[in-house]
């Protein structure tokens, strides 16, 4: 981290921030010039220094740690804290989860996304548990004058071996807070963990049941309006007329005002109704005369540009990953296979439409509340967008309705807050289901020009040619651009010849990550066109793999798993069918294996789903099947469901 | 503007709104029950499910002048009190991921218990087809429904 980019926390923003009053054991993790240490945080009032909380103990007993990756439906809630709790010796039940809310005293890496939450945090958490378990312990050894290695903790207390005595951590804390920081707390045994690899109850369950949990959109702020914000459907057009005389008819409407949406690399132009309440908005906005000036983007269709797609495969591209002589092992070859695989545009589609609630308070002091995937983010451009600083905002991060990659966007996030300094009152924007569908940005559609051939039952040669536009347009068209290619060039499969290539489609629609990236895209061309190899060759798809898997690895464990699991050696009945895929995404490995019956209409009925994945350690197995069942709903619905097409430039 | 009376989970309520508002927002913004959701606006996807007179509707398609002042709603806040068990059932089996349509599953789970007590697995997804999760969670609903049916009958 560099020297510039370091907020002092003072004691008193801290103490503001957490709401703690009198004595309390607070740790965090000191990050200076790139490594970082546990600190004390009461104790510090170095103002050079940058501070992380995530443990604090008080006084009465009470127990908060601090999950510091939004929670999103995956979970984070309770496997981000499982890690400091299962160091601290505390229960699943003993402590309160507060969510961080972008300030650097919480780290730079408050985001989720990428499978990243549990893995980065894995080490760093814990030790921020064992040290503060460490300090309590000490206390405790001090208060009863007997040695350290005399005493242990469990469920939020420390006892004492030789007389079984025991005390709570609140009334630790004082004595633990006086004391030095272990700079290197030893962590636990793996056979010694009783939360971590355990079947633990999520903690946020019990509030989303019964309507309590806090997502974006339930943010209350006295006297904040509603708005809804018209945009075009076509993407790059400019803003003619707004004709807003039947808009400011409408009962409950207050304002109608210019607003834009800004997308990073897209800025889109918006006209906002404003109005007491957001059915008042709607209608207001139903109500609005706009013509938009489409600038010769309503020549834009879905049908021309799948063709400018599948006319830009014959095109060489970019040599993504070449090993072995491909060209030469496959003109040669008699046994050759082409195959052109399409993924369509998809749009995430979580069930909280987007949406934030945002003040500009006296003293230009922002308070917006949001379910977005970014806190760091948010705060890092909101700081630099309007030249305020960090402590100037207050973002709370409420539980994500979904995110699937659509909330690592900020878009929503600064329309709100423009509008709320625009109007100059707390102000509360709301997505319509229609907007969020149609606006983007969206899963980028990704062609995949195969080619193969097999000599002896095994691949000689292979090509996946990637056609895609990217997530983010590139500045230079020279270089591959890595995330639209992200898995194909680690191929599993011995290989000896193979020339991966990437081809770049500029156009001007609004792409971004989606669930799993190019695991739902590029594994679907890679993996069918095994298939179709498996099948030049005369051999079984799930035999043909393991085929050229003889050395052992975790893909070839994770196949051979699968292919007990899903009984793949048992014959199936007459119009029943199975098939095997696997692939390698961020955090691991994953195979499966589908059962399908053809039914008489000729459609396919999905029997069951096996999945195999390798994920290393496993914070919370349940969670992790939880995740892998609702992961397989979500790609067969991308796979059958009709992908976001265009006419007229529009999005249909 | 006029005044609607409501019956909200045993409680009587006014309310001030515009005849068409959608009782959703009603509900939402006006009485400020913050746990019926807004998904779709267009009735299609389930999250903005309530009880009116024991039946499950959908609130962003009901506009408020449509209610009778003696007409009993129900929402997620006040669902415990005819039935707690689906509630369980959905913790005891973990169903909800990001938890935003949750609300409206329960609230159809619900009224199709007290329809038909003993539902098969076609029968839950027939009923339940109207309430869309986009995390996934169809088959630990379907669990926690067969589950609280077991015990409702205990």
């Amino acid at each position: 981290m560099s020297k510039n980019t370091q907020q002092a926390l003072d004691r008193r923003d801290f103490l503001r921030y957490t709401g703690l009053s009198g004595i309390a054991l607070v740790l965090g993790i000191q990050s200076t010039k790139g490594s970082n240490s546990i600190e004390n945080l009461n104790l510090v009032d170095n103002a050079s220094i940058t501070l992380n909380p995530y443990v604090m103990i008080e006084k009465s007993g009470k127990i908060t740690l601090f999950n510091n990756k939004p929670e999103m439906g995956q979970g984070t809630q309770q496997s981000i804290t499982a890690l400091i709790a299962e160091e601290l010796e505390v229960g699943p039940d003993q402590y309160v989860i507060k969510q961080s809310g972008g300030q650097k005293m919480h780290g730079n890496s408050q985001f989720a996304g990428g499978s990243y939450s549990v893995r980065m945090s894995f080490t760093e958490m814990r030790k921020v548990g064992a040290a503060a378990k460490e300090m309590l312990l000490a206390a405790a050894a001090q208060q009863w004058n007997c040695a350290v290695s005399d005493c242990y903790a469990q469920k939020a207390k420390v006892y004492q071996r030789s007389t079984g005595k025991s005390i709570g951590y609140g009334d630790l804390v004082a004595v633990a807070a006086t004391l030095e920081v272990p700079k290197n707390p030893i962590l636990k045994d793996a056979k010694d963990f009783k939360i971590i690899g355990k079947n633990v109850k999520r903690q946020d369950i019990p509030a989303k049941v019964k309507g309590e949990a806090v997502f974006g959109i339930d943010a209350v702020i006295p006297g904040m309006v509603y708005a809804s914000v018209e945009r075009s459907l076509v993407f790059g057009a400019t803003l003619g007329n707004v004709d807003k005389s039947a808009t400011l008819k409408v009962t409950g409407v207050l304002d109608v005002v210019e607003v834009e949406r800004d997308l990073g690399a897209y800025k889109y132009p918006g006209v906002a109704v404003v109005a007491t309440n957001y059915w008042a908005a709607l209608k207001g906005r139903k109500a609005l005369k706009v013509t938009w000036n489409t600038n010769g983007k309503e020549k834009f269709n879905s049908k021309d540009y799948n063709q400018s797609l599948r006319d830009l495969a014959i095109t060489d591209g970019l040599v993504q990953h070449s090993n072995g002589d491909f060209d030469k092992a496959f003109a040669e070859s008699k046994e050759q296979v082409v195959a052109f695989y399409e993924t369509p545009i998809v749009s995430h589609s979580p069930m909280e439409a987007m949406n934030c609630t945002a003040h500009w308070k006296e003293g230009n002091q922002l308070e917006i509340w949001a379910s977005t995937q970014v806190p760091s983010w948010v705060i890092g451009d909101l700081t630099k967008r309007y030249g305020i600083k960090e402590e100037d905002i207050q973002l709370h991060v409420c539980f994500n309705g979904g995110g699937f990659g659509r909330r690592l966007a900020t878009d929503f996030i600064v329309e709100a807050t423009n509008l709320a300094k625009l109007l100059k009152k707390p102000v509360k924007l709301v997505w319509t289901r229609e907007d969020d569908t149609q606006l983007g940005p969206f899963r980028p559609p990704t062609f995949s020009a195969m080619k193969g051939s097999v000599v002896d039952g095994k691949i000689n040669a292979f090509q996946h040619k990637v056609i895609s536009p990217t997530v983010v347009p590139l500045q230079d068209k020279s270089k591959v651009d890595t995330t639209m290619v992200e898995g194909i060039s680690e191929q599993k499969y011995e290989i000896p010849n193979m020339k991966n290539m990437f081809v770049y489609s500029d156009v001007h629609i609004p792409f971004g990550y989606w669930r799993s990236v190019t695991s739902s895209t590029l594994a679907f061309a890679h993996e069918c066109f095994i298939d179709e190899l498996a099948v030049k060759a005369g051999k079984d798809p799930m035999d043909f793999r393991l085929g050229m898997l003889t050395k052992q690895s975790d893909t070839k464990r994770v196949l051979q798993k699968l292919k007990e699991v899903s009984n793949w050696d048992k014959p199936l009945p007459k119009g029943k069918g199975r098939g095997v895929a696997q692939y390698e995404f961020f955090a691991g490995l994953a195979g499966e294996v589908v059962e399908v019956t053809r039914m008489g209409d000729n459609s396919v009925k999905i029997d069951k789903v096996y999945v195999v994945i390798d994920l290393g350690t496993v914070v919370n197995p349940d969670n992790t099947r939880a995740q892998m069942e609702g992961a397989v709903v979500m790609g067969i619905t991308a796979a059958i469901k009709n992908g976001i097409t265009f006419a007229n430039g529009k999005t249909e | 503007m006029a005044k609607y009376s409501l019956t909200i989970n045993g409680k009587k309520i006014t309310v001030e709104a515009e005849p068409d508002t959608p009782l959703l927002w009603v509900i939402r913004d006006e009485v400020g029950l913050k746990g019926t959701k807004f998904g779709c606006g267009m009735g299609l996807c389930g999250a903005c499910t309530i009880h009116l007179d024991g039946m499950a509707i959908r609130s962003c398609q009901t506009p408020i002048s449509s209610v009778k002042a003696t007409s009993k709603i129900v929402t997620i806040e006040g669902v415990a009190s005819i039935n707690a068990v689906v509630q369980n059932a959905w913790i005891e089996e973990q169903v909800p991921q990001c938890g935003y349509c949750q609300s409206g599953q329960i609230m159809s789970a619900v009224a199709l218990l007290k329809s038909n007590p003993n539902p098969t697995d076609e029968d839950i997804d027939n009923f339940m087809s109207g309430n869309i999760c986009r995390c996934g969670t169809y088959n630990r609903i379907r669990k926690a429904i067969h589950s609280a049916a077991k015990t409702l009958k205990k």
